[in-house]
């Protein structure tokens, strides 16, 4: 007997880059997260190619999930093409030999930065959120056992003191992005830097959304059909940005969160956010034989 | 003979004085009974204990041997012994206390200062302060000093003040430590008239005063503190003298 | 002359025996409370009871134990040794450092006010006056923001607090208007027992007296059973209905105010009582 025999044989790397243990790390503590819904759990991020804080959390959960046989899309602000969206689906699909695409209804796993698509996900999609900083105590209480044990204890007075502050000082919830809610009626969130036009759709969604923050080396989850409620006061409704009657100026779509383009003149003008949405209603316009799935909001009216 | 309200046995106090290591006696083995509606003039000499034995009955001063039964509404109790808590109870609903000297709190209106008793025993505030603009009247406080401070009055009229309080709620029994000092002749008027009013009511009343003349009408009996001899007076510890003294009506 | 004096006899008062007309129970009770921090105990065996309505004065040099003690009734620290009971709802007959942390802090956000010396311990400081008022409510469970308003605007009205400034953040108020805002925050949820860590010490004379004054009238008006720690017997005897005078760790001696402070019994009393006459 030798030694070699009791090895596997080498390989330059291991399937879908990340080593088996530390998949399986993140493999438990996903099921873990699932389990307590919104609650963080602490993983040992590791080293992936990519600088901390351009999306390595949610790199290696979509490197921990991906099989052969996903598709997969990623994102960055709503946007397919962008440098960084890019450069992550091309590394998954290298290291995983999976397939890639830019359709919100045919990828099986879709990494995101800052946006859910506006396509109604299915229950056989899992959405992967990037998260630069999990915590939504951290501005009112640094400390993070001491954030810990007001997690513990549901403790969140002082998140809605901060919302209570906003509406003193300046009439309103101020709060745009990484809008606080809570998960299941238990952990408060923050749901990545989505906008507020985007939380309404983790709310009994039918598909799970997984928040990884590689840096800060946290991973929590909101499962299908799970409460997630935005923190507002009984006589302050919840509010999301305004795009309602905005138009795109180039797809034509209205009722879908936009960007917004100055121009040279001084004016501005609005693109629509979700950039594959966009296509497809240029395709659909163009005479192309393509469909747009089911989506979140109809008319700018989130759709039950 | 009605029953007693207060019957006082062999009571005695002394003060320690830890820091010059001394024992002060002030009176010893006091013993009397008063009844409801009874007026009881303490007598004596400076030093004798007069005000001393007023303290005691109140629990300022806590005796070092004898009893003080008090006939309450709830039964008999000792109040040489009685609780801190039921002392404090009595003092609200049963016991008054009437000082020369005004304790009240500064920046409090005189009306809400005599209104307080009644505002404590739970009447409503227009209540209480309806009575407190009534006595303040009797007593001779003039309308505009209603609602001013008391800690800017002339003695005179701060002892008004304190009188109007301390009688506005019908005790079952007073202690007067020498209420007539420095009032005028309308207000000393008044308090007599209060006082026979409350006498006529049945309140026992036990008083110390500068000018026993100021109130000779409601005196039913007088008490000399003054010991025979202050030589005499040096105790033995073992067996206190409990021989009943003879100014000492029972 | 001493010595002739001296023979006067035995001055010891006659000891106390349980009430007997005030049949109501304490409403705070504490028994055996000792706390040990290395080589100094801190408590050596307290007893404490409060009646409803009641204030309790507890007097004593810095690291007698008074402020410890009160840390106990707050439930922020624990003792070695001893029972504490609150006669309240849900939690009578019940030793209330048995409660998880959990159970503690909700049970001092509804029922237990407190306002400490320093407005840093009590306050936070960025936040707005009105602000912290409202986290009290928010704690407990109030989701409007217009009865979160009304009821903080209340609240510091109650507490003499000039309404104008009710958005402003404690960091821009004198000490005096701080310790309003503690104390407005203390009263908004209308507290079983409202605890005071030296609430004026450190504050103008003028000032130290206006805030007395507040919460004397709040105390009639409302009835609220306090517990107020001081080493100013001014304040004590303003304030207070009974008193408990601690020394190293133990109750030297307690008693209706004016009984402590006319007729002090124990040698340090005395000596506390003449320092300050």
């Amino acid at each position: 007997m030798s030694l070699a025999s009791l090895t596997r044989p080498w390989a330059a790397m291991s399937y879908g880059f990340l080593d088996a243990s530390a998949r399986r790390e993140i493999r438990r503590k996903l099921i873990k997260a699932v389990a307590v819904p919104g609650c963080q759990m602490p993983y040992a991020s590791r080293e992936v190619p990519m600088a901390r804080g351009w999306g390595t959390g949610g790199l290696q959960a979509t490197l921990t999930l991906v099989t052969p046989e996903s598709v997969v899309k990623v994102i960055d602000q709503g946007a397919d093409d962008s440098v960084n969206a890019a450069s992550i689906r091309k590394f998954v699909t290298r290291v995983s030999g999976c397939a890639a695409t830019w359709d919100t209804a045919a990828a099986t796993l879709i990494q995101s930065r800052h946006r859910i698509p506006e396509e109604r996900l299915r229950a056989d999609q899992v959405l992967i959120l990037q998260v630069p900083d999990p915590e939504p105590l951290r501005r009112v209480e640094p400390n993070i056992s001491a954030a810990r044990q007001m997690h513990a204890d549901a403790d969140y007075g002082r998140l809605w003191l901060t919302l209570y502050e906003q509406i003193v000082r300046k009439g309103r919830i101020m709060q745009g992005a990484s809008y606080p809610s809570l998960v299941n009626g238990r952990h408060v969130i923050t749901p990545s830097p989505i906008p507020r036009w985007d939380v309404p759709k983790l709310n009994m969604a039918r598909h799970l959304t997984i928040l990884s923050a590689g840096r800060e080396k946290r991973i929590y989850a909101v499962p299908p059909h799970t409460r997630v409620e935005p923190l507002v006061f009984s006589d302050r409704p919840y509010q999301v940005e305004a795009h309602r009657g905005l138009t795109c100026a180039r797809s034509g779509l209205g009722g879908f969160f936009m960007n917004e383009i100055p121009q040279a003149d001084g004016g501005r003008i609005h693109e629509v956010s979700d950039s594959n949405l966009g296509i497809k209603a240029i395709r659909i316009a163009e005479g192309e034989d393509e469909t747009i799935a089911e989506t979140w909001y109809r008319n700018g009216e989130m759709q039950p | 003979m009605t029953e007693p309200i207060l019957s006082v046995r062999g009571l005695t106090k002394r003060f320690r004085m830890h820091q010059i290591d001394t024992v002060l006696p002030t009176f010893d083995g006091i013993s009397l009974d008063l009844a409801p509606g009874e007026f009881l003039l303490l007598k004596g000499r400076n030093g004798a204990g007069k005000s001393t034995l007023l303290r005691t009955l109140w629990r300022s001063y806590r005796p070092v041997a004898g009893q003080i039964l008090y006939r309450a509404r709830a039964g008999i109790i000792d109040l040489a012994t009685a609780a801190d808590i039921d002392v404090a109870h009595l003092r609200r609903t049963e016991i008054g206390f009437v000082t020369q000297f005004l304790t009240a709190r500064p920046r409090v209106p005189a009306q809400d200062i005599v209104a307080e008793p009644l505002r404590l025993a739970g009447e409503s505030a227009a209540d209480a302060r309806r009575a407190a603009r009534h006595w303040l009247n009797e007593f001779g406080v003039r309308e505009a000093l209603w609602g001013a401070f008391p800690s800017t009055f002339s003695g005179g009229e701060q002892q008004k003040v304190n009188l109007a309080r301390a009688l506005i709620m019908p005790q079952r029994l007073l202690l007067l430590d020498e209420p007539t000092a420095s009032l005028d002749a309308g207000a000393r008027a008044a308090l007599i008239r209060r006082l026979a009013e409350l006498k006529a009511q049945g309140v026992a009343m036990i008083g110390v005063f500068h000018h026993p003349q100021d109130v000779e009408a409601l005196i039913d009996r007088e008490i000399d503190l003054t010991p025979d001899s202050p030589d005499t007076k040096a105790p033995d510890t073992k067996a206190p003298d409990t021989k009943e003294r003879a100014d000492v009506a029972l | 002359m001493t010595a002739a004096l001296n023979i006067a006899g035995d001055a010891t008062p006659l000891p106390l025996v349980p009430p007997q007309l005030v049949t109501t129970q304490p409403l705070l009770r504490m028994e055996g409370i000792r706390r040990r921090f290395g080589e100094v105990e801190a408590l050596g065996g307290v007893d404490a009871a409060v009646y409803p309505g009641e204030v309790l004065g507890i007097v004593g040099e810095s690291g007698s134990g008074k402020s410890s003690l009160l840390r106990m009734m707050n439930l922020e620290d624990t003792p070695d040794a001893g029972s504490y009971h609150l006669a309240i709802p849900d939690h009578a007959g019940r030793n209330l450092f048995d409660l998880d942390r959990y159970q503690r802090r909700m049970l001092c956000a509804r029922r237990i006010g407190i306002v400490y010396q320093n407005p840093h311990l009590g306050l936070l400081m960025g936040n707005s006056s009105s602000g912290n008022v409202a986290e009290r409510l928010l704690i407990a469970g109030e989701r409007s923001f217009a009865t979160l308003r009304d009821k903080a605007r209340a609240a510091l009205d109650a507490s003499e607090f000039p309404l104008p400034r009710m958005d402003a953040p404690p960091a821009q108020l004198s000490g005096g208007m701080q310790q309003r805002v503690q104390l407005a925050k203390a009263i908004a949820l209308e507290p079983t027992l409202l605890l005071l860590d030296e609430p004026t010490t450190g504050l103008d004379v003028s000032v130290q007296a206006l805030v007395l004054d507040t919460l004397k009238r709040l105390q009639q008006e409302r009835r609220i059973t306090m517990v107020l720690v001081s080493h100013d017997l001014g304040v004590i005897r303003t304030m207070a209905d009974r008193v408990m005078v601690m020394r190293r760790g133990l109750v030297v001696e307690q008693g209706l105010v004016d009984q402590v402070f006319q007729d002090p019994q124990h040698p340090y009393t005395q000596q506390l009582v003449h320092a300050k006459l």
